[in-house]
């Protein structure tokens, strides 16, 4: 066992968050029942959606494929339980753009009849790399600690020379959610081994495991079961509580102390951070069998009667989350499916679970949200920004839509954390307005990269029209200049000719 | 103290002349600015500025002083980035009836298309295909929704449609 060092790099900015997790971590993992009905929207991922392989009708078992990737980044989809296909159909779904996104619905029959579960691969240890990124394409497995993007392609993107470092992040500082601190718990050991296969995949032999110092009960779970496999590989590091060391850029800076880029990506610096979630989920999928068809979630909040962590199926609507364990309190007004800070608020509990919902937040009562009030020029939202942009001057430039400023002054490398809004006395939102101007600024992108395509078409039409009218002249003079060579005779009798032709065409008009 | 006098004379006076040569001789570079004017245009080449492109009107723009008001796909937007450009003022739109084309395409109905390649000839931007007596479609990836082929079409087969 290896001891828990502190020894990090810095991170600028941060607050340190009001924790609120004791209740949910109070009990053990609960198992949601299978629902009567699921909803499994076809893009749970980042990238291209799935596209369905199943029909409307067709009868479906557990852990069998009903959508499979569309292009380079995408994932496939598993039917969670048995049951039949009645929809594929737009549904509410939480997301940032838009409320509805296509879902197919499975009426379940309750039987929860499995598909033969896919060959295992063990000994992994004796599998190629190739074969075991192949492998995990296949099982549906996405980054489970928000950004859901795809592993394998993640995995295999990362294989290069550069790659020192695999970083399983166990770092949950939002407040309210402890799905991860309940995983590493109960199932560290699925998280080692995930993080051994991992690493064989890799072909590395450097991982840390980080955990924030303030969860005892986690990085015990892990050291003692990586005293069980004897594994001097992977090493626990332990940081600091203090939101968002958990971005994964932030946990790169602080394990490596390198910074990484502008628009880069953490391979950048030789790292590569995966959940200790997805880490389970290879496991899971890789020695056992089965697809990610299930996690655990975070409920709580003051608007539900019993806040915990249950592990439930994907698809399973937050509505019937919610009744098993036990149901709203009379108090619950606002439903967030997230964290408070990064989350996203829902208006109906219509929504599915999906492998991104790391948090389903009930709350009492809207945090209360001053009147906005013009920008003082403080500057706090910049002693709190942990990647050292200038908020206060973004946000100048932002409502001024002044795209050149807003890329100078690095907004597509805001987090959007939130702590800038939650630190500005004049109640700016400031992350709702970066967001906009991000979305904007692409737009704009796109104008322009429309524009430019359509000025290029536009200059190359022009040159060849000169062309074929420079050509056409030249045609036609060298045959004035033939027909003026052979003389006047010549002439007269073409002349003649045409006219013949032009009689005998009108007499056989007549 | 006369001799520092007549030297920075002196080279005054030779830079003066080398300026005034050159200002004189050189070719001025204007198809820098016309190619800038041209970048701030929207590129729908729809000619409702009244001249045959945008590239046209941008050189219009820069060389015969025409005013910056005459795109309307650009709107005020346009007028805005030209004038800031330009260090020109800003003057209103040139007619109010203009409208952002960045969102339509054209659509040609297969049905009634029949095949006399009018409208290929009018696309500034090559964005329909087809051949003589075969019937025409448009690519929607390339069309600007200048609506420069709504006129020439003898069976008015093609319709302007908000780009999917």
């Amino acid at each position: 066992m290896s001891a828990p060092t502190f020894d990090l790099g810095t991170l600028h900015g941060g607050l340190r968050l009001p924790i609120l997790k004791d209740e949910s971590t109070a009990r053990v993992i609960q198992h949601v029942p299978v629902p009567m009905q699921l909803v499994l929207p076809l893009a749970q991922h980042a990238g291209e959606p799935a596209h369905p392989v199943v029909t409307i009708g067709e009868r479906v078992l557990k852990g069998q494929l009903i959508a499979d990737a569309d292009g380079t980044i995408s994932a496939p989809v598993h039917a969670s339980s048995s049951g039949k296909v009645v929809a594929i159909e737009q549904w509410p779904v939480s997301r940032r753009l838009g409320e509805n996104a296509p879902c197919i619905v499975i009426e379940c029959d309750g039987l929860d009849n499995a598909v033969p579960l896919s060959e295992p691969i063990v000994p992994f240890e004796q599998q190629s790399p190739d074969t075991l990124f192949q492998k995990i394409l296949h099982g549906g497995i996405v980054g489970l600690g928000g950004a859901v993007f795809p592993t394998a392609q993640k995995l295999m993107e990362a294989t290069t020379e550069l790659l020192e470092h695999l970083i399983i992040n166990g770092v949950e500082c939002e407040p309210y959610i402890s799905c991860d601190d309940m995983l590493m718990r109960e199932h560290a050991m699925e998280i080692v081994v995930g993080a051994q296969i991992l690493l064989h995949a890799l072909q590395l032999d450097h991982c840390y495991v980080v955990v924030e110092s303030d969860k005892p009960e986690a990085i015990h779970a892990l050291a003692d079961a990586l005293t069980e496999v004897q594994d001097d590989r992977i090493v626990i590091k332990q940081i600091p509580t203090i939101y968002p060391s958990g971005a994964e850029d932030q946990v790169v800076q602080l394990v490596t102390r390198k910074e990484v880029p502008t628009g880069g990506l953490p391979l950048d610096v030789g790292c590569l951070v995966q959940n200790v979630g997805t880490a389970a989920a290879v496991y899971d999928w890789i020695c056992k069998g089965e697809p990610l068809i299930s996690r655990i979630t975070t409920v709580t909040g003051d608007g539900v009667a019993a806040p915990m962590n249950v592990m439930a199926r994907i698809g399973t609507t937050v509505a019937d989350v919610v009744n098993f364990i036990g149901g709203y309190t009379e108090r619950a007004k606002q439903l967030i499916i997230g964290g408070p800070m990064t989350g996203k608020s829902v208006s109906t509990d219509r929504v599915p679970l999906v492998k991104a919902t790391n948090c389903i937040l009930v709350l009492s009562e809207t945090p209360p949200i001053g009147t906005e009030k013009p920008c003082i020029r403080c500057g706090d939202c910049a002693q709190v920004c942990p990647v050292l942009l200038l908020p206060q001057q973004l946000f100048w430039y932002a409502c001024a839509d002044n795209e050149a400023k807003l890329r100078a002054f690095g907004l597509t490398d805001c987090i959007e954390c939130g702590c800038c809004d939650l630190v500005c006395p004049s109640h700016i939102p400031l992350t709702a307005d970066f967001r906009i101007a991000k979305l904007r600024m692409r737009e704009l992108e796109d104008e322009k990269a429309r524009a430019e395509r359509a000025r290029e078409r536009f200059e190359s039409r022009t040159v060849r029209l000169e062309r074929e009218k420079l050509l056409r002249s030249k045609e036609l003079l060298e045959q004035k200049q033939k027909v003026r060579k052979a003389g006047p005779e010549a002439i007269q009798e073409i002349l003649e000719r045409s006219m013949s032709k032009d009689n005998s065409e009108s007499e056989k008009d007549e | 103290m006369w001799i520092a006098v007549v030297t920075i004379t002196a080279i005054a006076l030779v830079a003066g002349l080398l300026l005034s040569f050159a200002s004189r001789r050189l070719p001025p570079n204007d198809d820098n600015l016309v190619s800038k004017v041209n970048g701030l245009l929207p590129q729908t080449q729809c000619a409702q500025c009244g001249y045959p492109g945008c590239r046209p009107y941008a050189a219009a723009v820069v060389h015969d002083g025409v005013e910056i008001n005459l795109c309307l796909p650009g709107g005020e937007d346009t007028v805005r980035r030209l004038a800031s450009l330009l260090g020109r003022d800003i003057v209103p739109l040139e007619t109010s009836a203009g409208k952002n084309m960045s969102d339509s395409v054209a659509f040609i109905n297969e049905v009634l298309c029949i095949g006399c390649t009018h409208c290929i000839s009018a696309c500034p931007v090559d964005a329909i295909v087809g051949a003589h007596q075969f019937m025409h479609t448009v690519l929607a990836a390339e069309c600007t929704g200048c609506e420069l082929c709504l006129a020439p079409c003898p069976v008015d087969c093609i319709q302007i449609r908000l780009a999917a």
